[in-house]
């Protein structure tokens, strides 16, 4: 039977020859948590009786929410995690080493794994070829007790993307656009299978962009193909023995296909306070900022800080706009600062926060007040999400993100390319 | 069979308004986290709600993030279940892991206040204000299996190990 690649790694990894619709159980390659999620996943673990995980090897702890902590509970929560990591010789990685789903895709995800994470962004390891997928923290607690979990195959949607993207638009427009198209449960209990020319001319770092975005359209897992990008990624990372290729098979079967030519797109934004509440930059221009951040899983990675500093170079920011940005790891963070990034965004009046989630998700690092309004290179625009209710998310592109910072308000980056 | 009042709430309520980000600090507190439930969609929410009560919602009930402790702070102030037009993905099985019903139905028919009678194992709402009565999309065995022994924790406390149903 033609398989898409959800079908393929799934019916692997459960060795159940799968469909969509059907129940597998499988073992999973790499399941972790945060110091959000972890304090809950390691008391459900404990309050079963288990002691330890079945396989600390295939586990791994981050502390990135509250990195470095901002208040004592939340100290507290990281002395949790760090007790049980040490009686339980799983890896830890500490605050200040980035965003759990940058360093998922720097140092563990391989195509054609089954990793689930206590987050829901963990999607983004899709962009390797990874079936990654977001679960609590007791299902995440299970997950590390006993190796397995219970999936069912989802229905997969096919993107298909053609042409080449114009100056000044990016993948992020794309994706916003997917999901302004197919709405924010447009692809719930389902998975989207990226591929096309466009697919297969990308980054890895794009890819994980796509991937990361899937669940703001409610999809279980985000898929690229694994092909010689891939290869090259992995090998360049010291992985390249994990590679293997993933397509889907030709004839397999999508409960819908949804084909984007990005040639035709413009810069998008998503506005409040939902994720597919989606319209081109050019209908927003001149809603003023006060607050405009680089950062999060879904766009700090060292390309989308290139393209954002290549905008700001000998450029300030607004007076009346604060520029926030946070690389989404040490490893990216050491790169930006020898390629002369960090500095033109110190040189323009930005601030460079340490990698971590705590803007994004309201946390600390970048709490708006009432009334103000952040253009963000993130994720989500819930109410809420950037710590005050009374405040207002758009989400665009990095590049959107820089425009507007030197204008003080939302900006097509073509102006300024 | 299980019995409770509707509390009524629109589309799309988030995992951020469940229980805000900004509540973070809270999270191993359950006693004070559990009071800000629901507080930006409804801050009246954590004053009104009594045991049993249903949360009702529409499209997309519980989007966004994976926090388990949007369910749980529902639980935790004594709501007996969900009822909604579509679920997210993730809060659906964290809800039913955490041993609390997930009905998927069309909530339209059902109103603020109205006291409602569920039963689980025909897959029936009955709105005993209006009269209305509801069928609710089936929940898959295993995850029936789950909520029956009351959740995920006590599932794999009785038998040590997670199947598929035969």
């Amino acid at each position: 039977m033609a398989k898409t690649m959800a079908e393929k790694i799934l019916s692997d990894r459960s060795g159940v020859d799968a469909k969509a619709g059907d129940l597998v159980i499988a073992p999973v390659d790499l399941v972790f948590a945060t110091d959000s999620s972890g304090p809950l996943t390691i008391r459900q673990l404990r309050e079963t009786g288990f002691q330890g995980v079945a396989d600390p090897r295939r586990t791994v702890f981050f502390l990135d929410h509250a990195a470095p902590s901002p208040r004592l509970e939340l100290s507290n929560d990281h002395v949790i995690v760090r007790e049980f990591v040490r009686q339980s010789g799983v890896p830890l990685r500490e605050v200040g080493e980035g965003i759990c789903h940058q360093l998922v895709a720097e140092d563990y995800a391989n195509p054609g794994e089954l990793i689930v994470g206590a987050d829901s962004h963990s999607v983004t390891a899709g962009g390797l070829g990874a079936f990654a997928t977001g679960m609590g923290a007791t299902d995440v607690a299970m997950v590390m007790a006993l190796g397995k979990t219970w999936f069912r195959v989802p229905e997969s949607i096919q993107v298909v993307c053609r042409g080449t993207f114009g100056k000044g638009v990016y993948t992020k427009d794309a994706i916003l656009y997917l999901i302004g198209h197919i709405g924010a449960d447009g692809a719930t209990y389902q998975a989207l299978e990226f591929t096309g020319e466009t697919v297969a001319a990308m980054t890895v770092a794009q890819r994980l962009t796509l991937a990361n975005l899937s669940v703001e359209a409610g999809a279980k897992a985000g898929i690229c193909p694994s092909d010689g990008v891939t290869r090259g990624f992995l090998e360049a990372r010291g992985r390249g023995a994990k590679y293997r290729p993933l397509a889907a098979d030709a004839g397999a079967r999508y409960s819908r296909v949804v084909d984007i030519d990005v040639s035709r797109l413009e810069p998008m934004v998503a506005r409040p306070h939902t994720v597919d509440n989606v319209a081109p930059v050019r209908e927003l221009k001149g809603t003023r900022v006060q607050q405009v951040f680089i950062g999060s899983c879904t766009n700090a990675r060292l390309e989308d800080l290139e393209i954002a500093a290549a905008i700001l170079k000998g450029k300030k920011r607004h007076p009346d706009t604060r520029l926030i940005v946070v690389p989404a790891s040490k490893e990216t963070f050491m790169q930006a600062m020898k390629k002369g990034y960090l500095e033109i965004f110190m040189e323009a009046g930005g601030l460079i926060a340490p990698p971590g989630c705590g803007a994004c998700f309201g946390g600390h690092l970048g709490i708006l007040g009432d009334g103000e309004v952040c253009l963000s290179s993130q994720n989500r625009n819930f109410k809420g999400r950037m710590g005050n209710p009374e405040s207002f998310v758009y989400l665009s592109s990095p590049a959107t993100a820089a425009a507007s910072a030197i204008a003080g308000e939302i900006t097509d980056p073509r102006e300024v390319l | 069979m299980i019995k409770g009042r509707a509390i009524k709430y629109g589309d799309n309520i988030s995992t951020d308004l469940i229980i805000a980000g900004r509540y973070f600090h809270l999270r191993s507190n359950f006693p004070e986290l559990k009071k800000h439930a629901l507080e930006d969609a409804d801050p009246t929410f954590v004053t009104r709600v009594r045991s049993g009560d249903f949360v009702v919602g529409g499209q997309n009930f519980g989007l966004g993030s994976s926090r388990e402790h949007a369910p749980l702070v529902l639980k935790l102030n004594g709501v007996g279940g969900i009822l909604a037009k579509s679920v997210a993905r993730i809060f659906y099985r964290n809800a039913i892991n955490l041993g609390l019903p997930v009905l998927i139905c069309d909530t339209d028919r059902i109103n603020e206040g109205d006291e409602l009678e569920v039963d689980l194992a025909g897959g029936t709402v009955t709105d005993l204000t209006n009269g209305a009565r509801l069928t609710f999309g089936k929940i898959p065995d295993v995850m029936l299996r789950i909520l029956n022994e009351g959740g995920l924790i006590p599932y794999v406390k009785k038998y040590r190990d997670i199947a598929l149903p035969s």
